[in-house]
């Protein structure tokens, strides 16, 4: 699938929750609970990215010509929004995931998640995201 | 539980009248504000206040003949005077005004760094000063060569007076401890620490940031040499806040920054400084919020602080009581002498999940290090969560906290 389509897809699966902050945010919470976890051997501070309050930690590798991310978080709220990106990023070509903008999460009502005083690290994550998939470009 | 609260001689549905801001809807939902830690709400005679200044007197201070501005100079002086009659100091000239409790510590390791401070003298602090109460002093040694000695905190979050006493020395040069711990609400034995560092002729700089909104201090008999606070936790406009300093420190130091309205006479060879506060306010001081500060003030001796210290003392103990019911929930900083402020967490869960939680249910209350980190890594948490009164706060706001703390931690398990 690609970045367009998998928007589309959470867009849909969010809209039965709209208006109900309850459900959406059990939502996000099983979704940060059914995360993958990061290899423990990247979870140190070099992969760190530091929000003010919640911590993320994302890797980063080229697997035939795509990009691969894993990530944590040690709050489930942040973990559920990290797996969301992931879900979108994920397997996904250096060149898409660069021009990739990301609307969905404002159209699912979380975009107060990315407001610099949420301070919860995800603005700092897709970042992150960003420039690890420019690196591993050149290596592909 | 509603009843408990009833013999208290304080009408809170009078007072939250005066704050327009309660009346205002969070996701819906009635605000429920228990931040007053990080800033409180301004009561419509705040408002008002400023709002006259800029439509009736608003000018510059200290140089204008005219009316307006001499009517502006006595209003600004006049807060000055408010300020020394609510802390009860001996003269109005040990009341500077500066941006707030950061900057009135900072002007202190400045000026006073700059007269004693040298190589291998020591500064002392304790584990839960709030960031703006260790930078200025760290800066301050790095510089000098100065050491920063630290009073441990103990399990209960109060401070151990017996360590304490064993790092006064020769050495020490100054103590800087905050009155009441933001993160905790632990209400310092500030007395007994001054009492101590005055046997050796120390000087005490108390932080007051959290302890000015819920108790009366009166640095006479606290015998501090300094205490700063910020006016938006009491009420007043942010951007205001005032530097208590005995007579003899005003008269030693030299300004902080120089500019305009601190000088006698100027030539390019050599510029006499003026006497007093006015030497440290370089600059057109922030006149509106010096107004603004005087008429929180007078606000809140209308209804006494000691009424008010009861009833925020009941509200603490009301939650405390409420929160202990909730199954996983460790409070930090449970014991009996403190201001209105209750930290905690919930189980495992991080304080962000909770916080949020709490707000989509239109409660605001602070979660994270909250400018504490080292005390934070003495508890070895990341953070916790932070709800702090104000006396405009309700037992039944409590009630709505407890019942949306509830919901949070169903969701979070």
């Amino acid at each position: 699938m690609s970045i367009a389509e998998i928007e589309q897809e959470i867009i849909e699966e969010f809209e039965m929750f709209v208006d109900d902050w309850e459900l959406k945010y059990e939502h996000l919470i099983e979704l940060g609970k059914s995360l993958p976890m990061i290899n423990p051997v990247y979870k140190t501070d070099e992969y760190i990215i530091k929000g003010c309050q919640s911590k993320v930690w994302l890797h980063s590798e080229a697997v035939d010509g795509k990009i691969v991310y894993t990530a944590d978080s040690d709050a489930i709220i942040t973990k559920g929004m990290v797996a969301l990106m992931i879900r979108v990023l994920s397997n996904q070509a250096p060149d898409d995931i660069l021009n990739a903008n990301m609307g969905f999460i404002d159209v699912i009502g979380l975009k107060e998640h990315l407001s610099p005083t949420r301070a919860n690290g995800l603005i700092s994550m897709i970042k992150q995201m960003k420039l690890d998939a420019l690196a591993l470009q050149g290596k592909i | 539980m509603q009843n408990t609260l009833q013999h208290t001689a304080f009408n809170v549905e009078k007072v939250r009248a005066d704050f327009p801001i309660l009346k205002v809807h969070v996701n819906n939902k009635p605000l429920v504000y228990f931040d007053n830690g990080a800033t409180a709400q301004k009561p419509t005679q705040v408002i008002d206040a400023i709002a006259k200044y800029y439509y009736e007197e608003n000018s510059n201070i200290h140089r204008g003949v005219h009316t307006l501005s001499q009517k502006a100079t006595t209003h600004y002086e006049l807060a000055r005077t408010t300020v020394q009659k609510h802390l009860n100091a001996a003269d109005v000239n040990e009341i500077i005004f500066t941006r707030g409790t950061t900057e009135s510590i900072n002007l202190v390791a400045h000026c006073f760094g700059k007269l004693f401070i040298k190589a291998g003298d020591e500064i002392i602090l304790s584990e839960m000063e709030h960031h703006s109460n260790i930078l200025p002093w760290q800066v301050l040694c790095e510089e000098r060569g100065a050491v920063l000695k630290v009073i441990p905190v103990t399990e209960n979050g109060e401070l151990n007076l017996e360590e304490y006493k064993k790092l006064l020395s020769d050495k020490t040069k100054l103590i800087a401890v905050t009155h009441v711990s933001n993160t905790l609400g632990v209400v310092n034995d500030v007395k007994e620490i001054i009492a101590a560092a005055k046997q050796k002729n120390i000087p005490v700089l108390l932080d007051g940031a959290q302890a000015i909104p819920h108790m009366v201090v009166d640095v006479q008999e606290l015998d501090c040499d300094f205490y700063c606070f910020s006016g938006h936790k009491i009420y007043a406009p942010t951007g205001i806040g005032v530097l208590y300093a005995k007579a003899k420190w005003v008269e030693k130091f030299e300004p902080y920054q120089t500019g305009g309205g601190t000088i006698k006479t100027v030539t390019f060879e050599k510029t006499v400084y003026v006497d007093g506060p006015l030497k440290f306010e370089a600059g057109t001081p922030n006149i509106e919020g010096a107004i603004g500060l005087a008429a929180a003030l007078n606000y809140l001796n209308e209804i006494g602080l000691d009424t008010i210290a009861a009833y925020e003392n009941e509200l603490v103990h009301y939650a405390t009581e409420k929160l202990k019911q909730l199954p996983g929930v460790k409070i930090y900083g449970d014991v009996k002498d403190k201001a209105a402020v209750i930290s905690f967490n919930v189980n495992n869960a991080h304080p962000f999940d909770v916080g949020t939680l709490l707000d989509k249910q239109g409660v605001a209350v602070r979660t994270g290090h909250h400018c504490n980190q080292p005390l934070m890594q003495c508890f070895n948490i990341p953070g916790t969560v932070r709800a702090s009164f104000a006396f405009y706060n309700t037992t039944h706001e409590i009630d709505v906290f407890i019942s949306a703390l509830e919901k949070a931690i169903k969701m979070l398990l």
